[in-house]
């Protein structure tokens, strides 16, 4: 299935879960949230929850700003 | 300083100086710069995680012990603004944010009904809000209505270090607020923050003014004395203005000298 992760287009096996994707980019226990949709799905959540064909995953940190 | 707390929402800060961490050249940098302001706490920015960065700004305000605020910068929409703030507090675990709508990238001027319509949001939300906004004092008292935390008006644009433009509506908003009003944005020297501090701000927040400085370390360590110097003076009350002078010494007891016949 594609779904869309930071504004790329990707390519994952069905069933990928949230929590998988995210493993992919980073190992950071901490300091990173993610939004599938424009919903926020805490961090507790990202294991269970399955990713569907044309999603859109955002997965935000906090950088130098302000 | 430790008999003159600032108190934002449910925490005290003995600093009265918020320094952003945006434009600084390095993260060493960063880190003397906010050592030598003194600063117990600074933004940052929500943005796309890169697999490619080495080191993260956390990392040096974790070491620091310094309290994260981050900001919803970039946001041009209430909808935007609120997401941003939402996926900040599961990120950075605080609901603390520093509210950011703008209406263009030429002014970076805030929007005031995409502002206080996110602000609305985020309160009810269970947010503490700290919201960037106009130098405008209905507008402030609309935001300090929806239950803001603070107000935080621009001095002059983002970046610009142009200081206070119009210091009158400053001293209207401070006159009305119940909550801090703090310096958001302008500040370009010392001297701008200590004219923020003797306007009855209760804090200032700058970060350009410091991480674009040409010796950034230099440049912290002279907004923590501005600050401070700003706020002494506006406890102890400065003399009013007058148009003629006023005689510091005694006019009484002066000696009677015949003018004609000097000495030399």
């Amino acid at each position: 299935m594609t779904i869309s992760v930071n504004g790329e287009i990707r390519e994952v096996v069905a069933g990928t879960t949230l929590g998988a994707l995210v493993a992919t980019l980073t190992r950071a226990p901490s300091g990173v949230a993610a939004a599938l949709n424009e919903t926020v799905v805490p961090r507790g959540q990202w294991d269970s929850t399955a990713l569907g064909d044309g999603d859109r995953i955002e997965v935000l940190t906090a950088v130098q700003g302000g | 300083m430790a008999d003159d707390l600032l108190t934002i929402g449910d925490t005290t800060f003995s600093s009265r100086l918020i320094m952003g961490t945006g434009g600084a050249p390095s993260l060493d940098v960063l880190e003397r710069s906010l050592v030598a302001s003194g600063t117990e706490l600074t933004t940052v920015a929500m943005r796309r995680l890169d697999p490619s960065v080495q080191g993260s700004v956390l990392s040096v305000l974790e070491k620091l012990g310094i309290r994260v605020l981050p900001n919803t910068a970039g946001c041009f929409t209430a909808g935007e603004a609120v997401l941003t703030a939402r996926l900040a507090r599961e990120a950075l675990g605080t609901d603390w944010v520093k509210l950011e709508v703008v209406a263009d990238e030429r002014t970076l001027l805030p929007d005031p009904i995409e502002l206080l319509d996110a602000a609305e949001t985020l309160v009810d939300d269970g947010f503490t809000v700290l919201p960037y906004t106009n130098d405008d004092p209905v507008l402030a008292r609309k935001l300090e209505d929806v239950g803001c935390a603070a107000i935080m008006p621009l001095g002059s644009p983002i970046g610009s270090g142009l200081g206070i433009r119009n210091p009158h509506n400053f001293q209207l908003i401070v006159e009305h607020a119940r909550v801090p009003v703090v310096l958001d944005a302008g500040a370009g020297t010392a001297s701008d923050a200590t004219l923020a501090m003797e306007l009855g701000c209760a804090a200032v927040m700058l970060a350009s003014a410091v991480t674009r400085a040409q010796e950034p370390v230099l440049m912290a360590g002279a907004m923590r004395r501005g600050v401070e110097a700003g706020r002494l003076a506006y406890r102890a009350g400065r003399i009013p203005r007058r148009h003629f002078a006023e005689a510091s010494s005694p006019a009484a007891g002066l000696a009677v000298l015949d003018p004609e016949r000097p000495a030399f």
